[in-house]
């Protein structure tokens, strides 16, 4: 009986979330459409606080991260293509992979892990404060305060975070290929040659979408947190969770949607 | 000012109490008692339009608490929470101004000018530059009094004023809401359950008691402290004995 119980208390909650993150994301659609007529209402003191904190400061793992990236995944395999004597097309492998797949991916992983658990804390935090309570009594919308400037200024970090992953990623394949004697002119004309116009601004467009998903979530994490002792450490944590799952999940339908439309 | 009527409160599918009915006047300072967890900060959230009422009516200043009616609503009362809820990110000074930026159409010398003088108000002007987590928790709560009076409302509602002072920040604090009252002729509701300060400064009370679910008395401290024929009241106002 126990067992069923705690199986629809799970189902119920999960739905409540769901709903509650339906109305939140509706009211910030609303806030985000009307902010071409009401600029003056935007917090954008909030935002570049938000926004300096989720680039700038996530600027020095995001690099490191993609150094590393690029090392591993040319070293791994730059050992399978030697086999065939054609190591020189890792530089095709790196370009297409970190500009089209795994530098928004992986980008998205960490902000997750960096703002959005940060963004959940917050939130969480000032609900717990009765902040949001005070707000919503002054007739000011939590969603516009809070939800709204976060989620652009994550939404805004991502691209400039994945450049950086990517630049970084492709001079870790450099270092590789110039150990195994590949000229660097031959690896970065073979970058050049790889990574179109086309595939740099999809994967940064793709960023732009997780780092508002990553953002939305966070932020909604945040705004369903529960006065409890653990409150704010479950929102921080679901704030993660949810972000890399939203992440993946889209991710997935975005490569299905542009296998069959050939992109 | 404030009107119930057949109220039942508490959250979906949980009534925490039933059929509680009192007015609050124009310019009273009226205050909610009873014990811990009896359900008199619920009966707060609804009357600041927190949460709807389950069954029954409540207005605030002659209105309910609807979609429409809310913003305006709104503007007409100022809220000070127990933890003074002021925003952690900007200053006190910036706390005060918030409503004030928002709705009050004034010019930005002009805002500035009254937030200071709302500070002044409370006599921690020199805090205005300094952020929240800098000052004690009174002068917090003083700060949070200052930003719930920025639109000149009608209705001051105030949760546990004294919670967490020590006897002379709360009795400073008293005083405070004493003189706005008499110089902003000012509505003040407080949930309390602080008997110095119930005494000090309520003109009228109403009391809820837990074990049935309720409103067991109303009228003022004194009358409900020497002439209540009720148990709880009468151990309530004598801390304790019967």
């Amino acid at each position: 009986m126990k067992l069923f119980t705690s199986i629809g208390r799970g189902w119920m909650d999960g739905l409540l979330a769901f709903h509650d993150s339906l109305a939140v994301l509706g009211e910030t659609v609303c806030e985000t459409l009307a902010l071409p007529l009401r600029p003056g209402r935007f917090r954008g003191r909030d935002f570049l606080v938000a926004f300096q904190r989720a680039a700038f400061d996530g600027l020095p793992i995001c690099t490191g991260i993609g150094f590393l990236l690029g090392l591993i995944l040319a070293f791994e395999s730059a050992a399978a293509l030697r086999t065939f004597g054609v190591e020189s097309y890792v530089a095709d492998l790196l370009a297409i992979g970190l500009f089209r797949e795994l530098g928004p991916l992986v980008t998205a992983i960490v902000l997750a892990g960096r703002s959005g658990s940060a963004f959940a804390a917050e939130i969480g935090t000032m609900k717990v404060d009765e902040e949001l309570d005070a707000l919503s009594t002054m007739g000011l919308p939590p969603v516009r305060f809070l939800v709204l400037p976060r989620t652009l200024a994550a939404t805004f970090a991502m691209p400039i975070l994945t450049i950086f992953v990517e630049l970084a990623g492709l001079v870790g394949g450099a270092i590789v290929l110039k150990m195994m004697d590949i000229p660097g002119a031959v690896y970065w004309g073979n970058v050049v040659r790889t990574a179109d116009t086309f595939m740099i601004t999809f994967g940064l467009a793709k960023a732009a979408f997780f780092g508002m998903l990553v953002g939305f979530v966070g932020c909604c994490a945040g705004m369903r947190t529960r006065t409890t002792a653990d409150g704010v450490g479950v929102a921080a944590t679901s704030a993660v969770v949810g972000g890399i799952v939203s992440v993946a999940v889209s991710d997935g339908v975005i490569a299905v949607v542009c296998h069959f439309w050939g992109v | 000012m404030v009107r119930l009527e057949h109220v039942d409160a508490g959250y979906p599918g949980e009534v925490v109490l039933r059929d509680v009915s009192f007015e609050v006047n124009r310019g009273e300072v009226f205050a909610l008692l009873g014990g811990s967890g009896c359900g008199k900060s619920t009966v707060m959230k609804h009357m600041i339009g927190l949460n709807p009422v389950l069954a029954g009516d409540l207005t605030v200043a002659g209105e309910r608490w609807t979609a429409k009616t809310r913003a305006a609503l709104c503007r007409r009362i100022g809220v000070m929470y127990q933890s003074g809820a002021l925003f952690g990110s900007m200053t006190c000074l910036e706390n005060v101004l918030l409503p004030l930026e928002e709705f009050s159409g004034l010019k930005r010398r002009a805002r500035e000018e009254k937030a200071r003088s709302l500070l002044a108000d409370v006599e921690l002007l020199d805090a205005a530059e300094k952020m929240p987590s800098e000052i004690s928790g009174g002068m917090r709560k003083r700060i949070a009094i200052a930003r719930a009076m920025a639109l000149d409302p009608e209705v001051v509602f105030l949760d546990e004023p004294s919670a967490g002072l020590d006897p002379i920040t709360s009795s400073a604090l008293d005083d405070l809401v004493l003189r706005l009252r008499r110089e902003r002729a000012m509505t003040f509701v407080v949930v309390t359950h602080e008997l110095p300060s119930i005494f000090k400064i309520a003109d009228r009370c109403a009391m809820f008691d837990k074990a049935r679910r309720g409103m067991i008395a109303l009228g003022t401290p004194t009358a409900l402290r020497d002439g209540s024929e009720d148990e709880f009241v009468r151990r309530f106002f004598n801390r304790g004995e019967s």
